[in-house]
């Protein structure tokens, strides 16, 4: 009881005095997660875009493997793009493995299935009616699809903010891919489970407590927006 | 000019337009007349190329619209526009709902400002360009639908059920809205309705929509004094309907056998034919025996079944061997001294009558 009471201490003197190490970790995990977020957005909402408009065979069938993918396993999304980027890989010449850009391509990779559900979710909720009015006033494929898209838009940022949330607490990838390499590729969450396994509480505790002050910046603003 | 030949549209097993043609010239206020559900939104949504036909083709200024390509389909398209039952404003203010048909086409932005003005103007809503659109009654948002779809200038205006939801001063303003557009830009309006006033307030021409086919086109008189079988006529309120047969003919007036009571009518139709005779509510007049005798040929004493006040009118069911359905005004019914269960005299013309033969 007195260990963790003393960790949490420690953990806010951590944060208070701004430690370096736990300020790089923090900006590392933001940036790598963020630029996985703005990667997976650009294509995830014109594929649900895609999906949602145009009707073609296996359309149902596509939806529910999409909809399985929003529970695929952090490390099974790792362990994928791990094959891909591995020097073995397809794609080992680039050099990917244990870079904070791996890292990004398997966070992307990760949420790509989650946010494609989210604006398929987000554009089903907006009428009918509504479609056929702005295809009625002469819209061109392209134009009833940004249309329809940017009347949905409070909900798909709110699959965008899941998809950042699910990216920034996933420990799996960014263990197989990042590798942990202090000062390059270590992150929150594999910074909280090395630093745990060698007894350094405080350091977790600290990383934590960052981690879910994120958190709850990230659903505070979902909140503001739904509330519109 | 608006065609469609033999049009077919099935959704699934189940089909909502049976071999339907009719055309629309230029420049007229066309409306589409049937009860919920007889397929009138169907026909305009085809018309606007949002849906593709099973079968049968529709024509736009001779142009089949059902094999064009989605390119050409958008130009076709362009030049019209459709208000729907349900009007859906888009995120944002009326201006940029008004704007947005012009701005799909690339209008420049002082020609869609001025268009927008000028739209807005028209439906009565000037100054509410900067208003949020999600936050007007269900009327603004439909006068709102409504300069959304002239603003772009199109040459076909397509109005499904545009007052179903709306009260009757709404009701008003959209209603004379629809004619000044017609007056001032020759524009073609075509319209659903399931209220037959309605129709025949606006309409030049009116198409009866009955289960998925037309049962019958003309002016509303037609509509009206002339139904051309049972279906049409129970959805222009002629509430008097027999079937008879021609007992005797002379000279073009006819006397009909219905269940043993002889009505008289205007028909060229011989002795022994079977024919559905339809009357309206209105024609029937009551007088009481000692006042002055009417000259109409059908003349009968009834008893009143049933009373029903409706506003200022009253209707009755009356049994005079065949149960007739009338409307008075509630002053002529207290000035005869009617009530329920009372002894009446009653009379109709000849002429009032309109005879069809029956085919089936």
């Amino acid at each position: 009881m007195n260990e963790i009471a003393e960790g949490i201490v420690q953990a806010v003197q951590l944060i208070v005095s701004l430690d370096e190490e736990v300020i790089e970790i923090t900006a590392r995990s933001l940036l790598i997660s963020l630029s996985a977020t703005l990667i997976a957005s650009l294509i995830a909402i014109p594929i649900g875009g895609f999906i949602h408009f145009k009707e073609f065979g296996g359309k149902r069938g596509l939806i529910t493997i999409i909809q399985t993918l929003y529970a695929l396993p952090t490390v099974l999304a790792g362990l994928l793009v791990f094959l891909f980027l591995s020097r073995s890989g397809p794609f080992g010449f680039l050099g990917l493995m244990f870079t904070p850009t791996g890292m990004i391509i398997g966070q992307t990779v990760l949420i790509i299935p989650l946010m494609v559900g989210m604006t398929l979710i987000a554009l089903s909720g907006v009428s009918r009616t509504k479609q056929d009015t702005v295809i009625s006033l002469g819209a061109t494929g392209l134009q009833t699809v940004t249309t329809l898209v940017k009347e949905a838009r409070f909900a798909i940022l709110g699959g965008i903010i899941l998809g950042f949330g699910r990216a920034i607490s996933e420990v799996g990838a960014a263990m197989i891919i990042g590798g942990n390499i202090r000062g390059y590729t270590r992150v929150l969450t594999t910074a909280i489970a090395l630093e745990t396994s060698m007894g350094n509480l405080s350091l977790s505790l600290a990383l934590g407590i960052i981690l879910l002050a994120i958190a709850m910046v990230v659903t505070g603003f979902l909140f503001l927006v739904q509330e519109r | 000019m608006i065609e469609f030949d033999h049009v077919v549209m099935k959704f699934g097993e189940k089909e909502v337009l049976k071999e339907v043609s009719f055309s629309i010239k230029d420049g007229e206020i066309f409306t589409f007349i049937g009860p919920s559900g007889s397929g009138k939104t169907t026909i305009l949504r085809l018309i606007d190329i949002l849906e593709r036909p099973t079968a049968g083709k529709i024509l736009i200024d001779g142009t089949d619209v059902t094999t064009l390509r989605d390119r050409e389909k958008i130009q076709v398209r362009r030049r019209m526009s459709m208000v729907f039952q349900k009007p859906s404003p888009l995120r944002g203010s009326v201006y940029s709902n008004v704007a947005i048909g012009l701005h799909f086409r690339k209008i420049d932005h002082q020609e869609i400002e001025d268009r927008v003005h000028e739209a807005l103007d028209l439906v009565g809503l000037k100054g509410y360009e900067g208003r949020k659109a999600t936050t007007l009654s269900g009327g603004e948002m439909q006068r709102v639908a409504i300069a959304r779809a002239i603003a772009t200038k199109p040459d076909i205006l397509l109005l499904d059920e545009p007052t179903a939801n709306l009260d009757p001063v709404s009701t008003e303003k959209i209603e004379s809205l629809i004619g000044a557009l017609k007056e001032r830009f020759g524009i073609t309006v075509v319209l659903s309705t399931h209220d037959m006033v309605q129709g025949q307030r606006l309409a030049d021409r009116i198409a009866v929509v009955i289960d998925g086919r037309i049962g019958q086109i003309g002016s509303s008189k037609e509509i009206f004094y002339h139904p051309m079988n049972r279906a049409v006529a129970h959805m222009a309120g002629v509430e008097n309907i027999f079937e008879g047969i021609i007992a005797a003919n002379e000279a073009g007036l006819a006397d009909i056998d219905v269940n043993g009571t002889v009505i008289v009518a205007a028909s060229h139709s011989s002795p022994g034919t079977p024919v559905t005779v339809f009357m309206r509510p209105e024609d029937i007049t009551f007088y009481t025996k000692d006042s002055i005798r009417s000259s109409a040929r059908n003349m009968f004493t009834g008893r009143i079944i049933k009373v029903v006040p409706i506003g200022p009118m009253v209707r009755m069911k009356v049994d005079a061997g065949v149960k007739l359905t009338a409307v008075i005004t509630q002053r002529s019914f207290e000035e005869l001294g009617l009530e329920l269960g009372k002894e009446t005299e009653l009379t109709f013309k000849a002429s009032a009558i309109h005879v069809v033969e029956r085919t089936e």
